[in-house]
């Protein structure tokens, strides 16, 4: 009986392998050019996601700088675009520097005309800055609410830096990279994004893999144990402030690959990328999609933001409404999330309230326990 | 010397204003432990209601009192963001009792509504709106006990809600018809022009100071008086600090501890809405003024520390001084011979936007001194 159901699992799997690739290597000559590109934005944010998920769904880090970590990425690969493309500028640096009068490279350029360096800046830097950050945070014991209230004051912080540097980095106007060049291709071009496309559902797929790796086992098992209960984690003998500043950096190193994959797809890294409601819809696109659910973290982003640009072109002035009701939603009547949801108790719940399904009867006192290792 | 009280006063001036705003959010986090993001959005509800308030005072029958304008918003302020709040404590925030990361979340979303709600809903329905809520919300419990046992409550509550609707429809209609501004939705930001007694400027000890200032001042004196009274002198006061110290026995001791949520965060949502009638007389008021100051209310909660307006009080002032001796550059005019690179590195930090910078790294060394804040609450638990 069970080996078949594994063998009827793998089928599934397989077969769902299969169509995906298939998907992804079509949808460039399946859909528009516009929308392969909403696409392709949409799934590069779905790794930030992931990340999110990691810190808040598996370790109950609520995050609301995560906006950091992006824009970073960002800037890291548009600041690689725009120096190796500013040939026929005047000193041979990128054009808006002549704006503001300067004349020289601001020294931390300098390493970024190195592509090999540029690649393992766009996830190493974030990651290091969040390591920074999560590690002076957590030493402190600093946690839940406190924890949010600090990341979100770091990323005003960052973007108040990013906003007022115009002479380092271009300011509140952000740098550009669609008519920039990479490989002797203009970045902004359709062959360009058809391969960005494609890096990034590969990227998508590679940090799924990633992220799932990071929750087996037992650093995972660590992981769910702060989430749940920290104060025992610590007094079992485990020092929770490296494990947590470990997955804080982790999910600061998939997003700024998230970040970087977004700027090169959307054409532009600004400040804006770090304004506070973009961090926030990071967290309620994992928590509509399902916490603790890497997947669902996933969907969610992708399905979110698809709804997003709908509404937004249908009917601009009420998809606050729908993103306020949204988080309100989520928050009160669905807190696992769809995939969460789907995954739990809720379609045996509600085939069981049509009277469908026979109701299973547990134990009261295992119901009293897991609401009590749930609350805070 | 001048130069040192100038600053000083302005430090105070911008210090006052995170003072009022921050004191409900402490209050409310200290009790509850909920952070409540919508805190600014509630702020801004106090602002349009002095922008309302102002214009319904320049109506023919209410002209010979419109200098007075001001004082009367700061009441209305306090009774709308108030009534509004405690709607939120009702029906979202007492749901998520226990889980703050989850409350903050629930509270972003309503800080969005609010936001589009001022953008896309003209301002007359909003006023009748607030106004059908607070009569909905105390009508029902304003009523002697021997009604209230004698009809069946449910029905009772029903009828009143109906009233209080109609009450507001019709009150939205009269204001909309008589204030042509107020009849039209717009996301335009709107301007509070201070009463001509507020304008211009007072010199004390040779040195002059804009009078509105001085308002803000006072209003942040009185806000803080009249809480520290409440709460050390008031029988529901003694209840709010009870359950702050320790939920569980007040709730023991027969306290209602839902009763006084629902007072504490009544109160601390109405404090927002006075700031707001601060926020209002120091620039243009828009949808999303709060998200100015918000930031800068939770640096103050972190870093004054849980349940103590002491630390509340000292923090924000703390950091408005810092703001201005940071971000107007003062440290150079008081100090003028400092060595180059530290002239330099001031130099840097002095405007508006890089002094926050500033700050917020400070208060992040110093709470790697101090993680509860200043004044930590004393306890014994694994987790405070």
């Amino acid at each position: 009986m069970s080996f078949s159901k594994i063998k009827f699992d793998k089928k599934i799997k397989l077969s769902f392998w299969i169509i995906l690739i298939a998907l992804i290597i079509a949808a460039p000559s399946l859909l528009p050019v516009f929308r392969l590109n909403l696409l392709g934005r949409y799934l590069s944010l779905s790794i930030v996601a992931l990340g999110v998920d990691l810190i808040w769904g598996y370790t109950g880090l609520l995050s609301l700088g995560q906006g950091i970590f992006f824009a970073l990425g960002g800037y890291c690969a548009a600041m690689y675009l725009q120096i190796t493309s500013s040939s026929e500028f005047p000193n041979n640096i990128p054009e808006f520097f002549a704006l503001y009068g300067v004349e020289k490279l601001p020294f931390f350029w300098e390493p970024f005309r190195s592509p090999v360096f540029t690649f393992f800046a766009i996830w190493i830097i974030p990651a290091l800055v969040a390591g920074l950050i999560g590690f002076l945070v957590f030493r402190n014991r600093i946690k839940g609410v406190y924890f949010s209230i600090l990341t979100q004051a770091s990323l005003l912080v960052f973007f108040n830096f990013f906003n007022g540097q115009q002479k380092l980095i271009n300011g509140t106007n952000g740098l550009k990279t669609d008519v920039t060049q990479l490989f002797g291709q203009m970045v902004g071009s359709e062959s360009m994004q058809r391969i960005f496309f494609w890096v990034t559902a590969i990227l998508v797929i590679a940090s799924w893999f990633f992220a799932k790796w990071v929750v087996k086992g037992r650093f995972g098992n660590i992981l769910i144990g702060i989430r749940d209960d920290e104060p025992r984690v610590r007094f079992t003998g485990y020092n929770p402030v490296i494990f947590k500043t470990i997955i804080f950096s982790i999910a600061g190193g998939l997003a700024g690959i998230s970040g970087a994959l977004y700027t090169v797809q959307s054409g532009i890294v600004s400040p804006q990328f770090m304004t506070v409601p973009f961090s926030i819809e990071m967290v309620i696109w994992v928590a509509v999609g399902g916490r603790g659910t890497l997947l669902g973290a996933i969907l969610g982003a992708v399905f979110i933001n698809y709804a997003k640009s709908l509404v937004s072109e249908a009917l601009p002035a009420s998809w606050m409404f729908i993103q306020g009701g949204l988080f309100i939603l989520v928050v009160t009547a669905l807190p696992e999330g769809v995939l969460g949801w789907i995954q739990g108790d809720g379609p045996r719940n509600l085939l069981q309230r049509f009277g469908l399904k026979r109701k299973i009867e547990t134990y009261p006192s295992l119901e009293v326990n897991n609401k009590e290792g749930n609350n805070e | 010397m001048e130069l040192l009280l100038d600053s000083l006063f302005n430090g105070v001036a911008i210090g006052s204003v995170l003072l009022v705003a921050a004191l409900g959010l402490a209050i409310v986090f200290g009790l509850m432990g909920v952070i409540n993001l919508a805190h600014g959005e509630l702020m801004m509800l106090g602002a349009y209601t002095t922008y309302v308030t102002q214009l319904i005072f320049k109506l023919p029958i209410l002209r010979p009192f419109y200098d007075s304008y001001i004082i009367v918003s700061i009441f209305l302020a306090f009774i709308v963001s108030g009534v509004v709040g405690i709607l939120l404590e009702k029906t979202i925030i007492r749901k998520l009792y226990g889980s703050p990361l989850e409350t903050l979340l629930a509270t972003w979303g309503v800080s969005l509504i609010l936001q589009q709600f001022v953008r896309s809903v003209p301002l007359a329905y909003g006023t009748g709106l607030v106004i059908s809520l607070l009569i909905g919300l105390f009508l029902p419990t304003s009523f002697p006990s021997k009604i209230k046992e004698s009809i069946n409550f449910k029905y009772f509550k029903f009828s009143s809600w109906i009233f209080a609707a109609l009450t507001g429809v019709l009150t939205g209609s009269i204001i909309s018809s008589s204030v042509s501004k107020l009849s039209r939705a717009s996301a335009r930001n709107v301007d509070v022009t201070a009463p001509s007694w507020m304008r211009g400027q007072v010199e004390i000890i040779g040195t002059a100071f804009p009078k509105t200032r001085l308002m803000i001042i006072v209003i942040t004196l009185i806000s803080v008086i009249a809480i520290t009274v409440f709460l050390n002198q008031s029988a529901w006061g003694m209840r709010i600090r009870a359950v702050t110290q320790n939920r569980q026995m007040s709730d023991c001791l027969g306290i209602s501890t839902e009763k006084v949520d629902i007072i504490t965060f009544g109160i601390g949502s109405g404090l927002a809405g006075v700031a707001g009638v601060a926020v209002s007389l120091l620039g243009s008021v828009g949808p999303n003024v709060g998200g100015n100051y918000i930031v800068g209310c939770f640096m103050v909660v972190v870093l004054g520390g849980v349940g103590n307006l002491l630390g509340t009080v000292l923090a924000s002032f703390g950091i408005g001084i810092m703001t201005d001796l940071i971000g107007a550059g003062r440290l150079l005019s008081i100090w003028p011979d400092m060595p180059l690179p530290l002239s330099n590195t001031i130099n840097f930090f002095a405007t508006t936007s890089m002094a926050r910078v500033m700050i917020f790294a400070l208060i992040v060394i110093f709470l790697q001194f101090k993680p509860t804040g200043l004044f930590p609450q004393k306890g014994r638990m694994v987790e405070n």
